[in-house]
């Protein structure tokens, strides 16, 4: 078997990006991250041959073949590297992991974006309201367990964690703390962040809140 | 097999029923189907699916899986002896049929519901004769702009497949599978469409009606879908409905 090349085109806030390097990281795959530009800067040609369609990172380049849309991407990452499983073995447990891996991915970011681009008192009440609410499911579902995944961290809490970095700057503008609402929650970011694979791979949430701070000036929300 | 075994919470005219429909048929898979009522929805469909409480739900040995595609990956697994495989056993094609159903997913709903709505309330509003104020008016002098727009977005979006699918019967090569599962429930809406936006789909892109028909030949998809006539009176009734 030759040695495989492994390649992601990424950007540096991209929660979505953060989540592929920790699934590489977990099953210790070597890569050569490029990075894209900032958001407002011209998309490189690589990019748009590689993800014709969406024209979006992350894209997963095995051997010069693309593979996107991060959530594919971690399952891909997960056949072709066998070892250290992020799913069930079962397939009953892989329905369960795809079904909140989809939930997560309808609705955490998008819920967060509405906290963070509210303007009017109101705005950013309903949005606060809306996000709890999405975490209340989430750490429903977490229960006692101290992963997603249950003893292990896997599929769910890769998925899951890298959104995390975005989380300090939705409290800042949503006007709540997870700890507060969610103890359980929060013990779970603190016990995955001490994995060194997601300190690692997540971009520091001060740089996030730095970074969500300059786009609201842009957006003139404030 | 005792098909109180494998239960299947549906709605008749559900493009995401029909899909698990198709899989269960692929695999040969008897169960027992229970007709939901969307207006009044069961005890049983509120404690199988709590967080969404939305059809289809699948029930194995009293284990619910929802989400259609996640139930169509779930029927492949769950019986992966039974043939056909409905994704490739490859992990890169694995991904790139993925993708597809994905694609599906997250682009064509949208575009039929705008398009459904946006053209059959004129219709209604022509063939009731109603009252036309002022507000009707001026949703009317916008409407022909939105109707093209979404026109245009619509067929946009099948030219994709219609490059994906290039010289190949369905979308993933020469074996049909999870991808074409995804996409082909939504043939049956191709005539309400077609009607309501005066506009012929197979003109636009051929290949993708033509892979449609294909699919229409396999027992599973013709026996899952229901006549695309009861699909198109089911809409204007439901649209009547809110307009009323």
């Amino acid at each position: 078997m030759g040695k495989d090349d492994v390649k992601l085109l990424s950007m540096w806030a991209s929660p979505f990006c953060m989540r592929v390097k920790v699934a590489l990281a977990e099953k210790d795959v070597a890569y050569e991250e490029i990075l894209e530009s900032d958001l407002m800067g011209a998309k490189t040609e690589l990019l748009i041959k590689s993800n014709p369609v969406h024209k979006q990172v992350p894209v997963l380049l095995h051997d010069d073949k693309p593979v996107v849309e991060s959530t594919n991407i971690l399952t891909y990452i997960d056949e072709v590297w066998p070892a250290k499983p992020l799913l069930p073995a079962c397939a009953y447990g892989k329905s369960r992991a795809r079904f909140w891996a989809d939930y997560i991915d309808r609705k955490v970011f998008p819920a967060g974006r509405n906290v963070w681009t509210a303007k009017e008192d109101d705005q950013v009440e309903s949005a606060r309201k809306e996000f709890l609410d999405i975490l209340m499911y989430l750490d429903g579902t977490l229960g006692e367990q101290d992963y997603f995944n249950g003893d292990t961290f896997g599929f769910v809490d890769i998925l899951l964690i890298g959104l995390t970095s975005w989380f300090p700057a939705f409290e800042k503008y949503g006007g709540f703390k997870v700890e507060d609402e969610y103890p359980k929650l929060a013990a779970w970011i603190t016990r995955s962040y001490a994995r060194e694979t997601v300190s690692e791979s997540l971009t520091s949430p001060e740089k996030i809140t730095n970074f969500v701070g300059m786009m609201r000036q842009m957006y003139g929300i404030e | 097999m005792d098909v109180s075994e494998v239960v299947l919470l549906d709605f008749w005219a559900s493009l995401f029923c029909m899909r698990v429909k198709i899989a269960l048929a692929e695999k040969g898979v008897q169960y027992d189907c229970k007709e939901e009522n969307l207006a009044n929805k069961s005890q049983l469909l509120l404690q199988m699916n709590p967080v969404h409480k939305k059809i289809p739900v699948l029930i194995h040995h009293g284990k619910p899986i929802s989400e259609s595609n996640i139930i169509v990956q779930y029927i492949d697994e769950a019986w992966q002896n039974k043939h056909p495989p409905l994704l490739p056993s490859d992990p890169y094609l694995k991904a790139q049929a993925r993708f597809w159903a994905d694609f599906v997913d997250k682009k064509v709903p949208i575009i039929c519901h705008i398009f459904l709505l946006r053209f059959s309330i004129d219709l209604i509003c022509v063939e009731k004769n109603t009252q036309i104020n002022d507000g009707a008016r001026r949703i009317w002098s916008t409407k022909g702009e939105e109707l093209e727009k979404a026109k245009r977005e619509f067929i946009e979006w099948l030219n994709v497949l219609e490059e994906q699918l290039g010289d190949k019967a369905y979308l993933m090569g020469e074996s049909f599978g999870y991808a074409d599962i995804a996409m082909v429930p939504f043939y049956c809406w191709f005539y309400a469409l077609e009607t309501i936006g005066k506009m012929s789909i197979e003109k636009e892109c051929p290949k993708v009606v033509a892979w449609m028909k294909r699919c229409m030949e396999r027992e599973s998809v013709s026996k899952s879908l229901p006549d695309p006539h009861k699909v198109y009176e089911f809409r204007l009734q439901k649209l009547n409905n809110k307009t009323t």
